[in-house]
């Protein structure tokens, strides 16, 4: 990423300010639950949300095992977000339907804004953070520059961890939608296959055909 | 999101058993519940979460069939071996659904219980919606209604069953396993799901305390010509205006037998046994497609802006008989 400097860098600066803030709403929000409130009251039950007290548990994230004590309702991207400060993980719809969430769960690309955080012991969690391979970027991160496959860079981290998944699932040989005849049990890697396996991830600046290219390019090499 | 309490079942008699606690529901993937819980719209006060009592194999059948037990997921059911070589139009169906990342997630017993995605459901703002608020009225009914139901709805409701996977399962005569307080028991798919009547705040006929634990597929009679069409507003990520699960039995040039389900167009999947009868013994041929579809889409009326959906489901029907009967 450092060919990008507008972005990633400028990203960890302007968001500092921005995260201290989200940090204390969070706290606050997380205060505001503490007293028994009729205001939370189950509709049509009578029932009171009862103070849910935060939980003990370990989140693996990027070979890390991170203790952890929240309460059951933070979602792993919150989690990811706002304690264990991976902040290359973005929130956008925070309703699973734009995929800037996307991480990876033992390998496989979900939503992270759909899932508990608390759900997650012991699996191994992969943020973008921990895509590159020590010091050197990802093939599919060289690729993403080399190929110009981004604009403002928010949905990126989160196109980056699918389109890892999008590669192995491809080179596995499962099916999707566009794939002619599910029967068969290899799948080849076009353009087609590619969008729609990456239709999860929205890009508002509608940079979708520089990331099939610079998907394509990754997949072509070895390790991507 | 409001604060919830949290258990973790170990094996199925747990999870039955926490899940007995006051306004408790079962967590599997968690990709619609915990959406509808942002939006306010399922207000648990606890959640149990399921992902660890076991039932995410499939297995074969001693009768042939198929079992994909609840907790598997939507992406690994559709990649099955034995799912896609023997059931590809269960395949087609699921990969039809979400996006990967939800597949992935996703269970198939919650993908049987997904909540509809009328936006009156979905979003609080509206005052009026009797399935979230039973008793407020439909906002749909004079509202806009372009994604709403064609058949089966009531007064009460016009919402449509949003899965994909629901319609191949009707297609193909699963049946739904089921364990609770009481014991076990099997439901085929097409006594599963309700049509609203005056009660739309209740989807199926499964009681709040029992756990779906497998889909039983039957032994494939429909393995090489099945096609599932999914008609929609983009090609990729998008919900079904209609959709169409054709399968058929063939011999040479004959239909033996036909199956067919229609999605988006009712509060559950649609299948009319009359409308399958018309083919089988006959050739197939578009204008004896035509008749099936007619008789399957008997009664439909239309709302405000839902018109169009008549002529698109027989043409779905006509189009994914055809296509299923050219696959080989």
């Amino acid at each position: 990423m450092s060919d990008q400097p507008s972005h990633p860098a400028d990203d960890a600066d302007v968001d500092a300010s921005r995260r201290g803030f989200m940090q204390s709403a969070l706290l606050v929000a997380g205060a505001a639950q503490l007293p028994l409130s009729s205001a939370n009251a189950a509709p049509g039950t009578g029932a009171t949300v009862p103070f849910v007290p935060a939980r003990p548990f370990t989140l693996n994230v990027n070979g890390t095992e991170h203790q952890l004590s929240l309460e059951p309702r933070v979602t792993l991207l919150d989690a990811l977000r706002e304690v264990l400060q991976l902040t290359g993980t973005k929130k956008g719809c925070d309703r699973g339907q734009c995929g800037a969430c996307t991480v990876l769960v033992d390998g496989r690309r979900v939503n992270s804004c759909l899932t508990l955080a608390i759900m997650h012991q012991g699996a191994k969690i992969t943020t973008i953070e921990g895509i590159a391979q020590g010091g050197d970027l990802a093939p599919i991160q060289a690729a993403f520059i080399e190929y110009d496959a981004f604009q403002c860079g928010y949905c990126t981290p989160g196109q980056i961890c699918s389109a890892v998944a999008c590669i192995a699932e491809i080179k596995a040989g499962t099916a999707s939608a566009v794939t002619p005849d599910v029967r068969q049990q290899t799948v080849a890697f076009t353009d087609p296959e590619i969008r729609e396996r990456m239709s999860g991830n929205l890009c508002r600046c509608g940079a979708y055909n520089n990331i099939v290219t610079a998907i394509q390019a990754a997949s072509a090499q070895a390790g991507a | 999101m409001r604060a919830i309490d949290f258990d973790q079942a170990s094996d199925p008699a747990s999870a039955i058993r926490l899940v007995q606690q006051a306004n408790t529901k079962f967590i599997g993937g968690g990709t619609n519940l915990l959406d509808l819980m942002k939006g306010d719209v399922e207000q648990p006060l606890r959640l149990v979460d399921i992902n660890h009592i076991g039932h995410d194999q499939i297995t074969e059948l001693p009768n042939g069939g198929l079992r994909i037990g609840a907790l598997a997921r939507n992406s690994d059911t559709a990649n099955h071996a034995l799912v896609r070589s023997r059931y590809p139009l269960l395949t087609q169906a699921l990969l039809s659904g979400a996006s990967p990342q939800l597949r992935n997630m996703a269970t198939i017993g919650g993908n049987l219980l997904q909540r509809t995605r009328c936006p009156y459901f979905m979003d609080t703002a509206f005052a009026m919606c009797n399935k979230r608020a039973p008793g407020s009225g439909c906002g749909a009914r004079e509202g806009y209604n372009r994604m709403h139901a064609i058949l089966g709805a009531s007064s009460a409701c016009i919402a449509v069953n949003p899965s994909d996977m629901n319609v191949a399962l009707a297609a193909l005569d699963a049946v739904i396993q089921v364990s609770g307080p009481k014991g076990e028991r099997s439901i085929p798919i097409a006594g599963f799901h309700r049509l609203p009547g005056t009660m739309p705040q209740v989807d199926t006929v499964l009681h709040p305390t029992e756990l779906i634990t497998a889909v039983d597929l039957p032994p494939p009679a429909f393995t090489r010509h099945t096609h599932y069409l999914k008609v929609r507003e983009r090609n990729s990520y998008a919900f079904a205006l209609v959709s169409a699960a054709a399968a058929l039995e063939m011999d040479g040039a004959t239909v033996r037998q036909a199956r067919i389900a229609l999605g988006g167009v009712a509060h559950k999947p649609w299948r009319v046994p009359a409308a399958e009868a018309l083919l089988a013994g006959q050739p197939l041929d578009e204008a004896r497609c035509l008749q099936a579809a007619r008789v399957l889409l008997d009664g439909a009326q239309a709302f405000k802006d839902n018109g169009f959906k008549i002529r698109l489901a027989e043409r779905a029907v006509v189009r994914a008989l055809l296509e299923a009967g050219e696959n080989a």
